[in-house]
């Protein structure tokens, strides 16, 4: 069986100028979400507060868990419902920490069991303080900082086979954050410098394999920040560890679609570079679909049947694989042409 | 032997050991190795971050420098001003005439030479002095108190009794604890929480209470509170004594503490021994103070404060203060595990119930087995025989993440189960890799053996770097992930590299196996 023929000729590279369009306007609409809304939504994992998760043994409404709380006097908060709607489930968002140690769930299920006339149960409490919520979320940006920076080494000596250049790379890389972080830059700001420098590195060591992948994966990454952002959905700890691997396995398909760019680039050295990448991307079509196809499946079946807990992280993968899978495809490889555009000029 | 059968060997190996591994888990009688972990969120059970408040060690210290020091300086007839600690960790003393001063300075070089002088100040002849603790030392108290702090909880979840609980120092002064199916987590962190720092001090009689509460306390007198709960209304009622400041004695000498049920009243008490110091100290503490009001200090609270009838002898107390059975219990835990050395802040307090942790598991393991029949019956269908191979090489991925997870004794998270779930996916990936270049190269007329080799040969790069950029991410995550997504962390690494082994070993000697041994003509895939 096979879905895609061997002798499929879909003219990508043809089409770039509109797939550049659509992923510009995405980038912006991402930037700009994030801006409207001030930046990410934090969950209590980053901005510290109170989560309580409780399940009612019957359909309870919204407000009269509101007014439950109210009773309890704990300051702002906000219900939303869990999981299925059969569930009964409601999860519970306060703002203030610290409020433990006091017999605060038996309390809580006492006062919604007036409030509501229904049984309820406690099924999870997550109380972060401030200070915590500060630790992880400078835990959270450096991992992602670390991820890129290891990752951007590691493709630009094994795109271009100059581990030496590399090598460099790293070097200037690590001065660079050095330098930054004596002035005590906080560490988005870092990010964007270490991804400013990272890119004037590739453009002045000429790295295009190396440029084009590091594109793609800030493409896909700051699509998926941003649609979090325009569904006003929440970081937590998950959600960065679906951000990570997204950055790991996004340039999955850009490597697969890069090693056949070269390999073809030796076989056929006369034909111009535009038809060499369309040729390629179309002879590995058929994998990057099937590979990211197989990952989506699961990723899918997660999203559907894994609870709520897990349900962000799994929108997350989805949204990181998708993009991802398109990016290798529409962004990575014009970005060669547009490198050797450049060159000619 | 040939080449191909060594491989095979190594590989069946490698499957035996992981069986080994895996066993215990699924019955633990077989074998005796142990179970693979379960993270909290997927058993229940609470996860506390606690905070040392070292300052506070430095206080008492500083505290106890001010109480010696006063009583030197009585003894060696020096007069001074005053005598105060100021800004939590600082001493200040104003001296008056050359003579004080002088006497003053001797004392210091004998007595004190740990203190640090801030500043020294004459104006006529009155001398104010300022004095801190150096740094290093102040480090090394604070240091001393995180450690006590970590052994004392230990002692106390020890006695409570949680069966696997997880204890450990993060960074400088954070105490991370895990305790898995613990379900009354109130009382808990009562028992965690509680500084229980016994004190013995004796009633100010001489002075009046209620002067005292309007705001006109003596020096060296202070107010604290008893607090009492009305059993049938939950009113808490407040009761304000006047205390003499210096602390008589403290549990830090105390050998034990039992619970025992007072025959008079049906309540029950806390009764405590002293060891052979606290025990005179404590007889001549009585003896010097009959018909004086004693009173027993908790963390603050006055239990009580009875009259001293006679000299007590043989080192006995009890704590009464209309207990549960249960606070009685925790009360005298914390006790014999002794006070912490300084109060600890709840940072973070993540509890999951029990059902919840259930749940977790079923629905993990749901998406995992429909996600996986899935892509099985995907490679079957679009791969045929190859496909089956492929399946194959799944199936053994995922016990050879279960043996990883055994055999490194990681723990075993709900996204650690989704994990192993997006491997499920890229498991395939590899495979899919390797049979789409197959495919490629049959296309342009190779025989099967030359294109399965072809094939694997020209696939292997390609699929070690989609492989080493996921490590990476995974790598980075373990490093500075916490709990839950350690866990996923984890199986992603062992997938990553299950897949590795699988996808490039495994199923590379079957299809040489088919190949060359069975001199199977035509390829299924």
């Amino acid at each position: 069986m096979q879905f895609i023929k061997p002798d499929i000729n879909i003219d990508f590279v043809g089409k770039r100028i509109i797939a550049f369009s659509v992923s510009l306007s995405m980038i912006l609409i991402s930037i700009a979400s994030l801006v409207i809304h001030k930046g990410p939504k934090y969950g209590i994992d980053f901005a510290g507060g109170t989560l309580i998760q409780v399940k009612f043994d019957k359909p309870v409404s919204v407000n009269q868990i509101k007014s439950g709380l109210s009773v309890m006097n704990l300051g702002k908060s906000s219900v939303q419902r869990f999981g299925e709607k059969s569930d009964d489930e409601y999860l519970i968002h306060i703002d203030r920490s610290g409020v433990t140690s006091e017999g605060y769930s038996a309390k809580l299920q006492t006062a919604l069991k007036t409030s509501t006339g229904v049984n309820a149960t406690v099924r999870r409490v997550e109380i972060v303080g401030p200070k915590v919520g500060k630790d992880l979320r400078g835990k959270a940006l450096f991992a992602m900082f670390y991820a890129l920076l290891f990752i951007a080494i590691y493709i630009s000596g094994r795109f271009e086979f100059k581990w030496v250049l590399s090598g460099v790379m790293a070097g200037v890389l690590m001065g660079a954050v050095y330098l930054l972080s004596i002035f005590d830059v906080s560490v988005p700001i870092l990010i964007v410098a270490a991804l400013v420098v990272t890119l004037v590195l590739f453009w002045v060591m000429d790295l295009k394999y190396a440029m084009g992948a590091i594109v793609a994966l800030i493409h896909d990454v700051t699509i998926t920040v941003g649609l979090f952002s325009i569904f006003n959905k929440e970081f937590t700890l998950p959600v960065i560890a679906a951000l990570l691997t997204i950055i790991g396995y996004s340039l999955n398909d850009t490597i697969i679609v890069f090693d056949r760019i070269r390999e073809n680039l030796r076989k056929y050295q006369k034909n111009p570079l535009e038809i060499i990448i369309n040729r390629s991307v179309n002879e590995t079509l058929s994998r990057t679909l099937l590979t990211s196809g197989t990952t989506l499946v699961v990723v899918l079946s997660l999203f559907v049947l894994g609870g709520g807990i897990i349900h962000d992280f799994a929108f997350a993968m989805l949204v990181g694989i998708v993009v991802g899978t398109y990016s290798s495809i529409y962004v990575a490889s014009p970005i060669l042409l547009a490198w050797q555009a450049r060159g000619k000029k | 032997m040939t080449n191909l059968s060594w491989r095979a060997l190594g590989v069946f190996g490698v499957i035996v050991v992981a069986i080994i591994y895996v066993l215990p888990t699924i019955k633990p009688s077989f074998w005796p190795h142990k179970k693979i972990n379960l993270g909290l969120d997927l058993q229940g059970g609470m996860h506390l971050t606690l905070e040392v408040d070292t300052e506070k060690a430095v206080e008492g210290t500083i505290e106890r420098i001010n109480q010696e020091m006063r009583s030197s300086i009585k003894e060696e007839h020096i007069r001074f001003i005053s005598l105060n600690r100021v800004q939590g960790n600082q001493l200040v003393i104003k001296l008056k005439g050359q003579k004080n001063i002088d006497a003053f300075d001797k004392l210091l070089d004998k007595d004190f030479r740990n203190l640090r002088i801030l500043s020294r100040n004459t104006e006529g002849d009155v001398l104010t002095l300022h004095m801190d603790l150096p740094v290093k030392e102040t480090e090394q108290i604070e240091k001393l108190a995180t450690d006590q702090a970590l052994e004392t909880i230990r002692n106390r979840i020890d006695q409570f009794g949680v069966s696997e609980p997880d204890i450990r120092l993060q960074g400088e002064k954070q105490i991370l604890i895990q305790l898995p199916g613990i379900k009354d987590t109130k009382r808990a962190i009562a028992l965690i929480g509680k500084t229980a720092l016994l004190e013995f001090k004796l009633v100010d009689e001489t002075h009046d209470l209620d002067a005292a509460l309007k705001g006109n306390i003596p020096p060296g007198s202070e107010i604290l509170y008893g607090v009492k709960e009305d059993p049938t209304t939950h009113r808490m009622y407040k009761t304000p004594y006047l205390l003499k400041k210096r602390t008589l004695l403290t549990g830090a000498h105390l050998t034990d503490a039992r619970v025992q049920i007072d025959s008079q009243y049906n309540e029950p008490y806390v009764s405590i021994d002293f060891d052979k110091k606290g025990g005179r100290d404590f007889e001549r503490i009585t003896g010097e103070n009959v018909k004086k009001r004693l009173a027993i200090v908790l963390d603050n609270k006055v239990y009580s404060a009875p009259v001293i009838q006679e000299k007590i002898a043989g080192g006995k107390a009890r704590i009464t203060g209309h207990f549960t059975t249960e606070e009685a219990r925790d009360l005298a835990i914390a006790l014999r595990a002794g006070a912490l050395p300084a109060p600890v802040n709840i940072l973070e307090e993540r509890t999951v119930g029990p059902s919840l942790g259930t749940d977790s598991i079923r629905k993990g393991l749901m998406s995992m087995i429909v996600g996986g029949i899935l892509v099985v019956l995907f490679m079957v269908v679009y791969y045929k025989g190859s496909g089956l191979i492929a399946d194959f090489a799944l199936m053994l991925n995922i016990l050879l993440i279960a043996a990883g997870l055994a055999g490194f004794q990681a723990t075993l998270t709900l996204p650690g189960i989704a994990g192993i779930i997006l491997t499920i996916g890229m498991a395939v990936d590899t495979n899919v890799l390797i049979f789409e270049r197959i495919r490629e190269e049959m296309h342009i007329g190779k025989t099967p053996r030359a294109a399965v080799d072809a094939g694997y040969d020209r696939a292997t790069l390609t699929v070690l770097d989609a492989n080493v950029t996921t490590l990476i991410a995974a790598l980075v995550l373990f490093q500075f992930g916490t709990g839950p997504i350690k866990g996923f962390a984890v199986t992603l690494s062992l997938g990553v590299i299950a897949s590795l082994f699988t996808g490039l070993i495994l199923t590379r000697i079957i299809f040489d196996y088919y190949l060359i041994k069975r001199k199977v003509k035509s390829l299924s895939i």
